[in-house]
Order: C-alpha cells, then structure tokens, then sequence
C-alpha cells in the first residue's frame, strides 16, 4: 500500500515546465536531523524553476512507483535502520537499475550507509547494504560529530554538520563527494567525504545538506529533468541569504 | 561530625572562588571541593529527609515543571529544598545546599524537588535513590550532545530504575509509555497525559516527522494525513464527559493517567483529575505549560497521598508563574516583550501554537487550540510583533538541522519581524523555504533587540521573541539595562 503523491505546483501563470518524481525513501524511519529540510528545498526550487513536484513516500512494504525522477533519502536511529533493512535489500535491485538509468539520488547518513556493501557492527556481524554504492562501513569506537566544510570539484565549497559513528570506506568505482576542509567525514583519515557514482550521491551531510548548499539541489533537479529529455533552463533564484548562512557555517566552531 | 567538616570546607571553597572572582557565584568549584573530599555527602543530607527526594527530568520543560512541584509542595505546608535557577547538576545541587545547610550539615527540609539534566540524572541516582521520579517527556534536543533519542531514554530509565517509590511518566509519550523503558522499573508508575481532542496537538517527535511528511505541499488539509482527532474540539463538557477508559491504548504499559489535560480554551483549561473534570484558569501562557501542571500535579498527587488538598493544588496551579525565560514577559516602553525558548522541534512547534498571531493561521489546520475571542484575521495593533533569535553555542546545540523539522507555516501571514543570533541566517533561509517574509535580518542580538523595540513602538505593538538558550540569556541581560527585569542567579 502507498499514498497518493503530495504535489508542490509551481509558481507564477501558465502551464508548468514540467513534472518531477520524487521519491522519499522511508520518511517514517530514516527522516532525522532535518533530512526533510531536503525534500522541501527540491520542491520549493522545483516550484521557483517553474515544475510541479510530486512527492512519493515509500515506507516498509509499500510499493514502489513504476518510474520516478528523483531518489531521496536520509538519516535514521539504530532503531529506525533495523526497520527498514530487510525492505531495503528487496528493493535493492529497483534502486541499482534506477542508478544504472541515470536517476539523480541523494542519500544521507544511515542511508549512505546502506546504499553501500554493508555495515559491519561493534560486535563484527554483518547488516547487508544494497552495493548501489562501491563503499563500505564499519561502525567506529565513538561518535564524529560537529560542523565539517568540504571543498567539492563540481560544487565547490559544501557545508553541513555530521553526526555518526559508522566510518566509511570508499572503493575505486566510487569517487568522494568532496575533501574534508575541516571536519571528520567518511572515516576522519582519508579526508574523503561522501560518494558519487553516476548520478548518485551519499553523504553524512546533515545541516540539512541542500538549503544551505543549493549548488547539489539544482544539479539533482537538472539530473532529474534531462533524465526524461527536458531541457535545464533555471529561473533566476535569490540565494544570498543560503551564501550567509553557508559562510557563518563555514566559520563557526566544530 | 564528618558534615560538619564537609560544610566548613565548601564555604570555604566557596569563600575563596568569590575571591576569584568571575561573577557567577562560584557554584561549580565548592561542589568539586565537596564531592572529591566527602562523597557520601550528597546521600547523608538528602536520605534524612522525611518526605525523600523527588526528580524531575525530561527533556522539556524542567525548569517550569520544578518550580511548579516546589510550589504545590509548599503550599501544601511542606519544605522544599530546591535547586532553582536551572544548575541542573550534582554539583550544582552541593552548591544549593552549602547555602541551605546548617553548620552540622543539617538540611531543614520535608522534601527535595530537584531539576536534574538527563545526563546527569543518570550520576546523582547512584549517590542518592530518589522517592519519586516523574519524567517528562523525550523529544529530540541536543542530539550533538547525546547522539540519539533512544539514548537519552535509556538515561532517563536508569533514573526510573533507581527510584524506590514511584515513577510517573507522561502516557503520550511513545518512549516512555513502553516496555523498553518501564520494564524492570520496581517503583509503581503513575501517568498525566492528554485527552482526545488535544492529542495532535502535542505530537511526539515521531509523529512530528510522519504528520510533516503526511503535511499538504500548499497548506491545504489533507485528510489522510492529520493525527486521529476523534472529533473536533467541541464544547468543554463534550470533552469533560468522554469516558476514561476509552483513552487507554490497548496494552498500554503505564496505567490510565489520573490527570489528564482535556481541554484548553484561551488561559481556561478542562482539568480531568481521577475521573472528574475540574477548570482552571491558568496565569501561565502556553499549552505546554499547562501540560506542565498537569505533569506537577500528578507527582504531587501520587508524593502526597491521602494528604493532598485538591483544591488548594488546582488554585495554586492557575497562580503559578513561568520560570525565567520559558513565556515570562518583561515589560518594554509600557509594551509586553514575552520570551519563548526554543530549543527542539516539538518545543518550537508548541510554541507557535500558543501565540496568538499564529494560532489564528494554526487553527484552521490543527483544529484543536481555540483562538480565543477576538482574534484578528488580519494584522492588527494588538498583534505581536516577531522576532526569532537562534544562537549555536554549545548549550544551544550546534547542530542547526532542528530548524527544517519546524513547520513555520503559521507564520507566514503575520511574517517575522526581526531575525537575529549567531545563525540568523540559517533562520532567514529556513522561513523563506516555507514562504513566511521576514523583515530586518540582523546576527548582532543587541541591535535586533533595538531594531524590534523601535518598530514596537512605531506600530504600538506588543513583542514575542522565540529564543535558543545562549540568546536568551543575553537579551533577558541586555532587557535587564533597558528595564526592569527580575533578578535571577545563573
């Protein structure tokens, strides 16, 4: 059983641009640390674009949209990972045929975690991931809170705040999201942070990631938009309060 | 004779760390000098007492909900020994009682009330077992702090555990009315909680993240998506007469709260207390805080017993105060200036509700909270006047992430005045993802302070100031040279 999508219409007169699909993987149980702020800026800079976004829950069990244009996920507790990783696996298959299609993803923390090959535990067992993403994590002896700023060769400067014990290693079929500047990231030692493969990013970006970083935002909206042969045409949007709020991040103590 | 020499050497640590200086009043240093030399200190005092110790720890709403304990307590003919003014630690509780104490260590006191912080709760119960624990609530706040909800429940149970008496817990709370956290616990447990009609008013952070999730795009209800109200707020008496039994979830784990919060019209609340609904006008602003009392009232009712004077609790309650900070209103140019701190979505999110400004925005979706009579439907002089200021200390949280699980919508007709703290901006960005206007966007509190104060008094409005912590404390100092402003010890 699924819920009927929830539409954000664009502004302004006339006709939308278009329609972007956004899935929202497991808002009941992965959705902590303002990960939803995630989903409502690609939905309001969907409407300031000029679309319609169309946002479609996907909890345990429920089934999965034929075709979506966008894959959104967040960060959870211990308790909300345990349930949600058996659905996860099942629908492990859809998400890597999505990716290989070329579906813009972002996925944050303890989904990252689970896009990868696995989570390995304090206590040495095994939680599978999905291999969508050529990484692996195994969980730390503390916890790698506190303000991190990453240098991104395709964003630039990225802020965000994070907060996890799992550390997380990356394989050759991926490439980081952005080098630490300041901050732990994926394991606090490679000063890797994040992963991309294809259109797909996992991060341990909370803050949340896209406000604050609008730069990511409009590249999935893009992604998601040519990926069913529209054409990119931004509308201009007034994002200096978000280069502030970005540059008081940047500066503040971890 | 071994207090006596623990008594006589805090005073002095005391004595000297004044002579330090530094303002503060030095309670960190004698509690060190005390709690290294004499450990058994702590217990020796409080175990004497003839009506033991009662805690009160959560993660909202401490501060207001001790001072309310202290105060049935006391007008009941006890004496309260409390720590006041929020020094929510073991030490911070040395230092109340080096004050309190006579030279042989002797406490003159019936009962202790004492606020203590989830995480330090879980060190003063293994020096001293409580009499009666009552635990608010767990909401997500400071999770940079204490990595995870779960965690802090699991601090706040090892405080149950080690209660002797009785444990009281709020039954709306998923995380405290469950197996995980009340089995084992050898104290009877005692519940308060909501009735019907306000339930999805006071949503736990769960559900806050499934009702946002479920939330129309546009602002429109949705229907699949609001919490079960079972029907619409309706009259008190329609309230009042609602069986209790019928407010058990099946298999609930705590028994059926004996004081539940029914209704609330303007100040005036349906009170239902071991199955007989009672009125109260509140003094106090906020649904929260009335919630609050109804949390105060059954400690005390289940500390007390037989002695309790019913009537005389509910009339205290409508007289009791905020505590600092926490919806207190300070007088500005003859214009109310009322202080909210905000510290976590749930919290935030009540807070917006209790304003009038919002609520006549907020009511057309929840349903729940009556406006009140008189409620404008477009801005008028009588509105207040917003400022929002957020700050990132450590006491604040530095994690600013907290904010995107706050639905400003309500807002967005009345717009925010002034934006101001350390992370004005991050508020700025958030309030235009949810459309709400904003007007003077300024990090320096003292300036935004003036900013607001001189429009106040331009459109003869009175002011409301959502606060984090730090910000709070520094615009009650800087209220504190512009008027006057009711001396508190930090």
């Amino acid at each position: 059983m699924s819920t009927a999508p929830t539409t954000y219409h664009h502004g302004g007169d006339g006709p939308a641009r278009g329609r972007i699909r956004v899935l929202q993987l497991y808002p009941r149980d992965m959705n902590i640390y303002g990960d939803w702020g995630n989903l409502l800026t690609l939905a309001r800079r969907g409407q300031w674009h000029g679309y319609d976004v169309e946002r479609f829950a996907y909890n345990p069990g429920d089934e999965l949209p034929q075709e979506v244009d966008l894959v959104l996920g967040g960060g959870g507790q211990d308790s909300g990972q345990e349930r949600i990783k058996e659905d996860l696996v099942q629908i492990g298959p859809r998400l890597r045929q999505w990716a290989d299609d070329g579906v813009p993803m972002l996925v944050i923390c303890g989904l990252y975690q689970l896009f990868g090959h696995r989570f390995v535990t304090g206590e040495g067992s095994e939680i599978p991931g999905i291999g969508l993403l050529d990484a692996q994590t195994v969980a730390g002896p503390g916890r790698l809170i506190g303000n991190i700023v990453l240098d991104s060769p395709e964003f630039g400067r990225v802020v965000g705040y994070e907060n996890h014990s799992g550390l997380t290693t990356l394989g050759p079929r991926a490439e980081p999201l952005g080098t630490v500047r300041s901050g732990a990231g994926n394991n606090g030692k490679d000063g890797a942070e994040g992963a991309r493969f294809k259109h797909v990013i996992g991060t341990y970006l909370h803050g949340p990631l896209l406000p604050k970083n609008p730069a990511v935002a409009d590249w999935l909206l893009q992604r998601a938009v040519e990926l069913r042969g529209g054409t990119w045409d931004p509308l201009p949007i007034d994002d200096a309060d978000a280069r502030r709020a970005s540059n008081v991040a940047a500066a503040r103590p971890r | 004779m071994r207090s006596r020499l623990t008594v006589a050497l805090g005073r002095t640590a005391r004595t000297l760390a004044r002579l330090r200086g530094g303002g503060s009043g030095g309670t960190a240093f004698p509690g060190l000098v005390m709690e290294r030399t004499d450990p058994g200190f702590l217990a020796r005092t409080l175990d004497r007492l003839p009506h033991g110790v009662v805690l009160v720890s959560g993660t909202n709403g401490k501060t207001t909900t001790t001072k309310m304990v202290v105060q049935l307590l006391r007008d009941q003919g006890l004496k309260v020994f409390t720590n006041r003014t929020g020094s929510n630690f073991v030490r911070g509780v040395l230092a109340a009682l080096l004050t309190e104490v006579d030279a042989a260590g002797h406490l003159d006191a019936d009962v202790a009330v004492l606020e203590l912080d989830e995480a330090h709760a879980v060190h003063f119960v293994r020096a001293v077992k409580p009499r009666a624990a009552l635990v608010l609530n767990v909401m997500r706040d400071q999770l940079d702090r204490f990595g995870e909800i779960d965690y802090t429940a699991s601090l706040l149970r090892k405080a149950a555990l080690a209660t002797r008496d009785v444990v009281v817990v709020n039954a709306d709370d998923p995380r405290l009315n469950s197996e995980r956290f009340l089995e084992g616990v050898s104290a009877r447990t005692a519940a308060f909680g909501v009735g019907p009609a306000l339930r999805s008013v006071f949503l736990s952070d769960d559900d806050l993240r499934t009702e946002q999730a479920a939330a129309p795009a546009d602002g429109e209800p949705d229907d699949g998506g609001v919490p079960e109200s079972a029907s619409a707020p309706g009259t008190l008496a329609d309230d009042a007469a609602e069986p209790a039994a019928d407010q058990d979830a099946p298999g609930s784990p705590c028994p059926a709260p004996r004081v539940r919060l029914l209704a609330l019209a303007g100040n005036e609340a349906t009170i239902e207390v071991d199955g007989t609904a009672h009125r109260v006008a509140f003094a106090i602003p906020g649904i929260h805080n009335v919630l609050n009392a109804c949390a105060a009232l059954a400690l005390v009712l289940e500390v007390l017993g037989d002695r309790a004077d019913l009537p005389r609790l509910l009339t205290t309650l409508s007289e009791i105060r905020p505590a600092f900070g926490r919806g207190e209103v300070i007088t500005l140019d003859g214009r109310p200036v009322q202080l909210s701190l905000v510290k976590n979505p749930a919290g935030f999110r009540m807070s917006l509700l209790s304003a009038p400004t919002a609520r006549a925005d907020a009511t057309s979706r929840t349903d729940t909270v009556d406006a009140g009579p008189g409620s404008p439907s477009s801005p008028t002089s009588a509105d207040e006047l917003i400022m929002i200021a957020i700050n990132d200390e450590y006491a604040d949280g530095r994690d600013m992430s907290w904010l995107w699980d706050v639905d400003f919508t309500s807002l967005k007709r009345a717009g925010v005045a002034v934006v101001t703290g350390v992370r004005a901006w991050d508020m700025a960005l958030r309030l235009r993802y949810d459309e709400v206007p904003a007007g003077v966007v300024e990090p320096d509190l003292a300036a935004a302070l003036d900013a607001l104060r001189e429009r106040a008094a331009a459109e003869d409005r009175p002011m409301r100031v959502y606060t984090s912590y730090t910000a709070m404390l520094a615009l009650r100092a800087r209220l504190g040279q512009l008027t006057e402003v009711e001396e508190v010890m930090k």
